[in-house]
């Protein structure tokens, strides 16, 4: 199969390791001629390394990479652009402030005395853009178009220079239905002429509607590639998420959901545009799960709980009582904590040291003024370097040096030091070794014994089914599903998210 | 319409109106001897800001140009007061040493990837200082050629004239501009004050854009510095202190972003001349004070920020709403 | 102890060089080190360094803050000239010395609140929003005295200038006292920590309950109080207001003051004492090169070849150079950095 004629870009055994990460294991991709090749995976299952390797911009540590037969190795995206493989981002990698001509054109603009012939460079884009059915005005500045069009623009572009593979990353995550409509349309029009082409989404849907076959990555390997026809949606989201989907039962937890009354209560919360209205209540000692794909709303949800973004229907009671949550320092007021799914940009201050990341968040609530003295600080550090388990060699080492499971246990100390209440969690076991996430998942339960409130969100099924009393399931930013007491499955999780939103329609 | 070219018409609106009221207060000011003069003493100040405006376009800055002018003035005055080559071979020379200048800064700024403000800086107290080094005192140009180049002039009816620097600003603005618009290099300039992480991506050269941008600034402030030699006949170390204020201003006034990636050369003409009324205005009142001049330009100068600011904000919300 | 220690460590790069560069002006003019006592005050050229440094150490505290927060300050010098017209207009309409006072500390704080305002609330750049009152300023301060050089003779405000207290010049002891001052507050509170934060990575710091808009405005604000301090010495110095030059150019010296002082321009970990060291490392070079007979146009030779020097120094590009070198040791440490 490897070797079929039809096959126009071949991937075997790629290995890409990272110092003290493993991102892609001997993974295996063949890419068709005239087929769209869905390429699947949670965060961080290696599917943007694999394509990173296939496009230059990563060198592969081992493995081979043959286009039409011929072994490859590109340098850079350049290189790789020139032998044929061209990519599209979500973020359109295009110059927003340039001509929809001059994006296209760009290095390569017709010239007459060393001058641009514009009128001929526009005359030129505009026939291109025609093929694609796109008739705009081609000498405005590309931002002035929708996002859809700067997809189109970058596909043109691509397809120009490149010619036989195209890869989208994640083309349609900001379209809406008809502009995804349009993109699909071109898409298949590509398909027709003879290109291979890689579709990464995280729209289900879209991917029935697009591809001839699906590969699937966790964790850095192949789950395995299959006919888009004859695989059946739960068994798609099954090959993403869980392993061997043993169906893990729930054990009825002690601390008790019945127990305490409801605590933290958000009714009808929501932000237009950001994730619909929903209803959420977390007792004292308890843990809530949100479970979704990648996309579905999860961190949206995460950030309109800490005030990162300002709710705008709805309203959040603490003990029955209305709470301000209009600002994260709002919310932390009434004793809330975030760690953040981005450690690096949204979590830790870098260059400061690990004590000093750990007493960030309580020396900001009690203010300039009263400052945590040196002792205090080391003694909060090494507390929680002991309790947490944090392995740094020393307190005083700036936190950008420590590994992911390490920053993110800081991260957790930073919120435990100010005593939280209620603690949101978005993907707490995301990147950090297996070793780190057996601990984060029973310090989970350890504070959930404590009496504190969570909010976990994670795509580690099992993980979220051990300690979670409750689970919310997300799906195209709207809580769909909740899951209670016996409920709490695996496989309930994955028919929750699976379940095609019929309802949704051609909207 | 394209609010690509809405700072610009803003500019052009504001230039016309001014020199309306102007016009309105003092007929004379209409005369073309007052257009003439106010191309002949802005014109080291248009050329220098048509460097600025390349550099400002690709997200940099540069604060050397006053002092590299200066440099150039001191260069010219000692080299033909103490040999005997000829003016357009000093010429020759202190372009190639300006644009070297620039050059080399446009490589450390690339390669030791530093911040253009700090690097140019540098550069600042340098060019300043060769110049001290030179000669602190003023020295008067009396080469009969320079003598020679003032008679060049061309005559407008109505009793102004063109003079061969207003000239020669009119010259380097038309050339900017075909280079900003009409080649692959103007093209790498805006792309690069789109972004340069993205440029680099789309195959463009971003070394050796950004080189060839400081050295082009370098040029121009030589070129600049040629015309301000002419312009006052004398050398002197101590001059042009603070012209990259101006220049900055300038290009802003003429509608190009501070930021990069938006803009027009045309514009840094308009910007200039905006800059010019205010003093000839100020001139002809004789009763207003000149300090209203660094005043107004500094309230302009917010005021096209802010707009900028608007027309960034709303476009960007204009498109998350799409 | 401990923090002494590690102030020590961190100062002793300041340190030898100004050691250095100080012997080098005693190899070529011997008497520079010594101090004669008229009239119950200090002489010397020594004094004359620690009082020539004077504007430069005074806006070297702001700046070292708002560089700490990734940010510029390009108005100081501007804002001098303000605070420096502001004072001696009040002094010639004949306020009483606290009431001049009062306004150009004000003058300074409101300056200080515009960029601010512009950098916190409207997002600005600081590089672009500081320019406007760099560009503005002087006109402004030309308009408060009108052009001409107010001269003034209340002998409170000249004695801030020109006078001396326990032997040692004024301008010595405020930029020494206010310098000492501020950096005591910064690192007894928690602005330190929550400043560095910011400059570091400002959405995580918001994310973690810090107030950054005020504390960003606090910044900009401190850099106008050091602004309107500096430009009452000046003022009082030559006993008028000269709005053209009086802190001319001061903005960039007070910036290469930080930048020799060690603090990154790219914002985060700052010490204000190792600043005002900076700014006595230039002006030493300054008085130096004057003394020793060596023209004065070297001067900004030299300050160009220190930035060169620094910048080379900081270059990220050095630095991953510098790591690889040393990568076998710290390996493990470097590698999980860049994992993710």
């Amino acid at each position: 199969m490897q070797n079929s004629p039809n096959n126009i870009l071949v991937a075997s055994g790629v290995v890409k390791t990272f110092p003290g990460a493993i991102a892609l294991n001997a993974v295996d991709f063949s890419l068709r001629r005239g087929e769209v090749h869905a390429l699947l995976g949670e965060n961080g299952a290696g599917k943007s390394t694999l394509i990173k390797c296939m496009t230059g911009a990563y060198r592969k540590d081992s493995g081979g990479l043959a286009l039409d037969g011929v072994e490859i190795d590109p340098r850079d995206t350049l290189d790789a652009q020139k032998l044929g493989i061209g990519t599209v981002y979500q973020e359109v990698n295009l110059l927003g402030n340039l001509s929809v001509a001059e994006n296209i054109f760009l290095g390569r603009q017709p010239r007459r005395f060393g001058l641009i012939q514009t009128a001929e460079m526009n005359r030129r884009a505009s026939a291109l853009l025609d093929q694609y059915g796109i008739h705009i005005n081609v000498a405005s500045a590309l931002e002035s178009y929708s996002v859809a069009i700067q997809q189109v623009v970058a596909i043109a572009r691509a397809v120009d220079l490149s010619g036989k593979v195209l890869i989208l990353d994640e083309p349609t995550a900001s379209l809406d239905a008809q502009e995804v409509e349009m993109l699909f349309r071109i898409v298949r029009g590509l398909k027709e002429k003879g290109l291979g082409i890689v579709f990464i989404t995280h729209f289900l849907e879209q991917v029935y509607d697009l591809s001839d076959r699906i590969t699937v990555l966790r964790n850095g390997r192949l789950v395995g590639t299959r006919d888009t026809v004859s695989l059946p949606r739960r068994e798609l989201v099954t090959m993403m998420l869980g392993h061997e989907l043993l169906a893990v039962e729930k054990e009825p937890r002690q601390t008790g959901s019945e127990a305490g009354p409801v605590r933290f209560r958000f009714s009808n919360y929501g932000k237009a545009g950001s994730i619909k209205p929903f209803d959420l209540e977390v007792r004292k000692g308890e843990v809530v799960g949100i479970a979704g794909l990648l996309g579905s709303g999860r961190t949206e949800t995460a950030e309109l709980l800490f005030g990162i973004e300002k709710a705008d229907s709805g309203t959040a009671e603490i003990a029955g009582v209305p709470a301000n949550l209009s600002s994260p320092r709002a919310a932390i007021a009434n004793r809330f904590g975030f760690c953040p799914e981005d450690r690096k940009t949204d979590g830790i201050i870098g260059d400061l040291s690990v004590r000093e990341n750990i007493a960030l968040a309580l020396q900001a609530r009690q203010g300039w003024a009263r400052p945590l003295s040196q002792a205090e600080q080391v003694a909060l550090a090494d507390h929680y370097i002991k309790a947490l388990d944090i392995r740094t060699s020393d307190r005083e080492k700036p936190i950008r040096l420590l590994s992911g499971g390490n920053q993110q246990k800081a991260i957790l100390a930073r919120w435990l030091a100010t005593n939280p209440e209620f603690l949101i969690l978005d993907e707490p076991t995301r990147g950090i070794d297996v070793g780190a996430h057996a601990e984060i998942i029973r310090l989970i339960e350890d504070l959930c014994a404590k009496g504190l409130s969570l909010v976990v969100i994670s795509s580690e099924l099992e993980e979220l089914v051990a300690y979670s009393s409750r689970i919310l399931v997300l799906r195209d930013r709207a809580h769909v599903a909740e899951l209670n007491g016996a409920e709490i499955t695996t496989d309930n999780i994955v028919n929750a998210i699976a379940a095609s939103s019929v309802n949704k329609g051609a909207a | 319409m394209n609010q690509k070219y809405l700072p610009l018409i803003a500019t052009l609106v504001i230039f016309v109106l001014a020199y309306a009221v102007c016009a309105f207060q003092y007929p004379n000011m209409l005369s073309t001897r007052v257009a003439g003069n106010l191309l002949t003493d802005n014109a080291f100040l248009g050329i220098a800001a048509v460097g600025m405006t390349f550099v400002i376009l690709s997200g940099g800055i540069d604060l050397s140009i006053g002092s590299v002018i200066a440099f150039t003035g001191i260069f010219l005055a000692v080299m033909l007061q103490n040999t005997s080559i000829h003016p357009l071979a000093a010429f020759v020379l202190a372009l190639a040493i300006t644009t070297a200048f620039g050059a080399i800064m446009g490589a450390i700024i690339h390669y030791l990837e530093m911040p253009a403000f700090i690097v140019t800086l540098a550069g600042m107290f340098l060019a300043r200082g060769m110049a001290f080094v030179i000669s602190i005192d003023s020295i008067p140009i009396k080469h009969p050629f320079y003598a020679t180049l003032k008679t060049f002039y061309y005559k407008l009816p109505g009793g102004g004239r063109i003079s061969l620097i207003g000239g020669l600003m009119l010259f380097v603005f038309a050339v900017g501009i075909l280079i900003a618009h009409r080649t692959r290099f103007g093209t790498n300039v805006y792309a690069l004050g789109g972004g340069a992480q993205t440029s680099a991506l789309m195959g463009v050269p971003v070394g050796r854009t950004t080189i060839m941008i400081y050295g082009l600034s370098g040029f121009l402030a030589g070129l600049s510095g040629i015309v301000y030699s002419l312009y006052t006949s004398a050398g002197y170390s101590l001059a042009t202190v603070g012209v990259e204020l101006d220049a900055i201003a300038a290009v802003v006034i003429g509608g190009t972003l501070l930021t990069g990636g938006a803009g027009f050369v045309g514009g840094t003409l308009v910007g200039v001349l905006i800059q010019g009324l205010i003093q000839t205005y100020i001139t002809f009142d004789g009763s207003l004070s000149s300090w209203w001049t660094k005043i107004l330009i500094g309230a302009l100068l917010f005021a096209f920020i802010l707009m900028q600011k608007g027309i960034l904000f709303v476009s960007r919300h204009r498109r998350t709403h799409a | 102890m401990d923090s002494a220690k590690r102030l020590g460590r961190r100062l002793l790069p300041q340190f030898i060089a100004l050691a250095l560069i100080l012997m080098l002006i005693w190899m070529v003019f011997p008497a520079f080190f010594s101090l004669a006592i008229q009239n119950g005050r200090l002489y010397g050229s020594l004094i004359d360094v620690l009082n020539r440094g004077a504007p430069v150490a005074l806006l070297a505290v702001g700046m070292t803050v708002v560089i700490a927060t990734k940010g510029i300050d390009l108005s100081v010098g501007a804002v001098m000239a303000i605070c420096g017209a502001v004072a001696a207009a009040s002094s010639v309409r004949g306020d009483p010395l606290v009431l001049t006072l009062v306004l150009a500390i004000g003058t300074g704080l409101l300056c200080g609140l515009w960029n601010g305002f512009l950098v916190s609330v409207l997002n600005i750049q600081p590089i672009i929003a500081t320019l406007v009152l760099m560009v503005a300023g002087r006109g402004i301060a030309q308009l408060v005295t009108e052009g001409a050089i107010l001269t003034f003779n209340d002998p409170g405000l000249i004695f801030i200038g020109s006078g001396a207290f326990a032997a040692l010049p004024m301008p010595v002891i405020i930029w020494f006292v206010f310098g000492i001052a501020v950096a005591v507050l910064v690192r007894r509170t928690a602005l330190s920590l929550l400043i560095e934060s910011i400059g570091i990575n400002r959405r995580a710091s918001t994310l973690s309950g810090i107030r950054t808009p005020v504390l960003l405005m606090a910044a900009y604000m401190l850099s106008g109080l050091c602004a309107a301090l500096a430009g009452l010495i000046v003022t009082a110095d030559i006993r008028g207001a000269d709005a053209n030059n009086a802190g001319l150019w001061l903005e960039l010296d007070a910036i290469l003051a930080v930048v020799v002082g060690g603090t990154s321009l790219l914002g985060g970990r700052f010490s204000i004492i190792a600043s005002l060291v900076g700014a006595m490392i230039i002006q030493a070079v300054n008085t130096g090169i004057l003394l020793s007979g060596f023209p004065p146009e070297f001067n900004l030779i030299i300050k160009a070849a220190i930035i060169v020097i620094i910048l080379v120094i900081q270059s990220p590009k050095i630095e991953t150079a510098m790591t690889f070198f040393t990568a076998r040791t710290k390996g493990v440490d470097k590698a999980e950095q860049q994992t993710r």
